[in-house]
């Protein structure tokens, strides 16, 4: 168990920038996502966290400690890789002892061949297979043991994976896009298994995807970063609604958020050819972007109304995505040429009488002023005076 | 539909025939060009077995019997083996491969890891000057080898026979092309789980090539057991010659004992034919492995 904390992390491979200064502190027990689009630097940050790279400036610390020149193996990480990176040529139960063979035996009775002239180790040696074959048991893979990971399949390579980090009880636990070589079910199966086990072992987890509902199902707190810088780091639902700029807002959430175009008007805004009213302070005549999540948009006049004027846009159908449940309903505005606005309606939506197998080709949408998130040109988010107090220090320098 | 005696398809025809009636123009041109390849491998060695057992003055006969007419087998062989510390020669031609092979791999296997797995400054200078390294051959450092080995009087010793062969550039460049194709994902995980890298070549790379090493080791103990150059230039007395070497004690400037002489070249073929044999599929993987990767 420990504290993870990094400060102004930068790294160049080449003369290209992969980190641009990253600084965050990880709690005890945590369960932390670096997310981000491929090429943002976050497994080179991750990599940076085991040892296995030297970051050009900044500094990692554990527990408070600094551990900057301290080799893997003495920083007590243990890390699951994208592709499971078993030892191909051992065993399951070789592979799984391996952490603890390596940093309970001396080097010579660890050499290859050494265990008939190390007597002296047979306890340590016995004591390693226990462990080993409890966790095993743990992870339902005890009858595995004798096998070569040749021999398994995809999940249960991936079990010896975290059988392996887990045999030794390190400090933190990285984990590198471990669920994306699986199939969508298994997928699903071990990551609940990988939370579960975030909750048994009370260990601090850092996990690294590309996949956005990944990390919003599994974490306690999502960093999300983009070439090299974090945009946001809060809890799932900080970044869901609450964003700090636009970035985060279009990279979290599927299908992807309502962005609509607006002008700074005394006491609000106008959208289309409607006014709306705001608390905010916002400069007057500037460029504002208007971004409304999917679900957040109905139907005009089908929806309950909260009381407020209603944004109400007439838009014509390009498209629908019936998911059973739901139906994602994809459209043009008129009079904003490449404006697209996307809806996500139940079927089964409480008190609604709406026929959405059949709606008519021109229709209005609307969405109420109170779902919408403001930004300015630059991207930045618009808060009322009291929401601003709550934002995050990163966030600040994350704009830009 | 009863039988039909006098239509006789294919599938009734005597199974001989059914595979002759398959062989095609094409392939019979394939297996004759095959046949002629092998002819040309394989004829030197019945001509020396042959030779082996004909006295020198049919050796040098016209008209090539493959059946020597006085047959001379027993005299030339008995010369090689008993009349020659043969045991002593073939004791010194493999200590001095086995030590040749042990000390390039111990050499070659770590260097080629760490030009193929490891970044460090100036990884690729190095590279290409082992690259260029291949192109040397050992004439070219014999004499001042030669020179040095004088000075530091090591003449006609193990160590002299050896030494210009300890570090193989051949062996570095091919262990390395075989390695890159080794995953960093398992070396990265080797190192959080605490391997050092020297246990990681120990434990993971080396398990993992052993075909390579099989094939680089049956090259480079055939090459240095038919080597006879640098063993004429440093070996002066009986008791460190190889058996190679010792072919040439038949020869002289009046008369060459040719009969004994293609004795001793089957005597001395015979141990790197069985090597070859045993060592056959991990050679031959080795060789198709690297090629595919490299």
């Amino acid at each position: 168990m420990a504290r993870l904390s990094l400060q102004g992390i930068r790294k160049s491979f080449a003369r290209t920038e992969i980190l641009k200064g990253i600084t965050l502190d990880v709690e005890d027990g945590e369960f932390i996502s670096l997310v981000g689009a491929s090429g943002c630097g976050k497994s080179t940050l991750l990599r940076i966290i085991a040892g296995l790279e030297h970051p050009d400036e900044g500094s990692v610390s554990i527990d408070g400690k600094p551990v900057d020149e301290a080799s893997p193996k003495a920083r007590n990480v243990a890390m699951v890789f994208q592709d499971y990176a078993l030892y191909p040529h051992m065993t399951v139960a070789q592979n799984m002892a391996m952490p603890l063979i390596m940093g309970r035996l001396p080097m010579r009775a660890r050499l290859p061949g050494m265990r008939l002239l190390t007597p002296g180790f047979a306890p340590l040696r016995r004591e390693i297979a226990t462990q080993v074959e409890t966790v095993a048991r743990q992870l339902r893979i005890d009858h595995l043991l004798e096998r070569k990971p040749a021999q398994l399949s995809g999940g249960q390579r991936q079990r010896v994976a975290l059988g392996r980090a887990l045999v030794r009880n390190p400090h933190l636990f990285l984990m590198d896009e471990p669920l994306s070589n699986l199939d969508a079910k298994l997928r699903v199966q071990v990551r609940q298994e990988i939370v579960e086990l975030h909750q048994n072992t009370g260990l601090t987890f850092v996990y690294v995807t590309h996949d956005q509902v990944e990390a919003m199902t599994m974490s306690n707190r999502v960093a999300l970063l983009q070439e090299g810088r974090l945009l946001q780091v809060g809890t799932p639902d900080d970044l869901y609604s609450d964003p700090d700029s636009l970035s985060v807002a279009r990279f979290i959430g599927s299908p992807e958020i309502n962005v609509l175009p607006a002008q700074a008007r005394a006491g609000g805004f106008e959208v289309g050819d409607q006014f709306i009213p705001v608390p905010h302070q916002l400069e007057l005549g500037s460029d504002l972007f208007l971004a409304v999540r999917p679900e957040g948009v109905m139907v005009a006049g089908a929806g309950p109304r909260d009381g407020r004027q209603m944004v109400t846009l007439a838009v014509t159908r390009t498209g629908m995505e019936d998911l059973g449940g739901e139906i994602i309903l994809h459209t043009a505005v008129k009079g904003l040429p490449g404006i697209d606005l996307r809806a996500r309606l139940q079927k089964e939506a409480g008190g609604v009488d709406l026929d959405l197998r059949n709606l008519p080709l021109d229709l209005n949408l609307s969405f109420s002023p109170r779902s919408c998130r403001l930004f300015a040109a630059s991207g930045a988010r618009i808060r009322a005076g009291a929401e601003r107090a709550a934002s995050l220090p990163t966030s600040l320098e994350s704009v830009g | 539909m009863t039988d039909a005696p006098f239509v006789t398809s294919r599938a009734e025809l005597h199974p001989l025939r059914r595979a002759w009636a398959r062989v095609t123009v094409g392939q019979t041109l394939i297996w004759l060009a095959l046949g002629a390849g092998a002819w040309i491998a394989v004829f030197p060695y019945i001509w020396m077995v042959s030779s082996s057992l004909k006295p020198t003055n049919e050796v040098y006969d016209a008209d090539f019997t493959i059946w020597p007419k006085s047959f001379a087998g027993f005299e030339n062989y008995h010369g090689v083996l008993f009349e020659q510390p043969y045991p002593l020669f073939l004791m010194n031609s493999t200590i001095v491969c086995l030590g040749i092979l042990a000390v390039q791999l111990v050499t070659a296997i770590p260097a080629g890891y760490a030009l193929a797995k490891l970044r460090f400054r100036g990884s690729a200078i190095l590279l290409g000057t082992v690259i260029a390294c291949l192109t040397i051959p050992i004439n070219v450092t014999s004499i001042p080898l030669y020179l040095g080995l004088v000075k530091l009087s090591l003449l006609d010793t193990y160590f002299a026979m050896m030494f210009p062969f300890m570090v193989s550039v051949f062996a570095i460049f091919l262990f390395r092309q075989f390695f890159k194709g080794f995953p960093d994902s398992v070396i990265d995980a080797a190192r959080v789980d605490g391997f050092s890298e020297i246990e990681i070549v120990i434990r993971l790379i080396v398990p993992s090539a052993l075909p390579a090493i099989a094939a680089f080791s049956v090259f480079s103990f055939v090459a240095h057991w038919n080597d006879l150059y640098w063993p004429l230039i440093v070996v002066q007395s009986q008791e460190k010659m190889t058996a190679t070497l010792s072919m040439m004690q038949y020869q002289s400037e009046f008369d060459t004992n040719y009969g004994r002489s293609f004795a001793a070249a089957t005597v001395i073929t015979i141990p790197m034919m069985l090597v070859f044999l045993f060592a056959r599929r991990s050679f031959i993987r080795g060789i198709t492995m690297t090629g595919v990767k490299g």
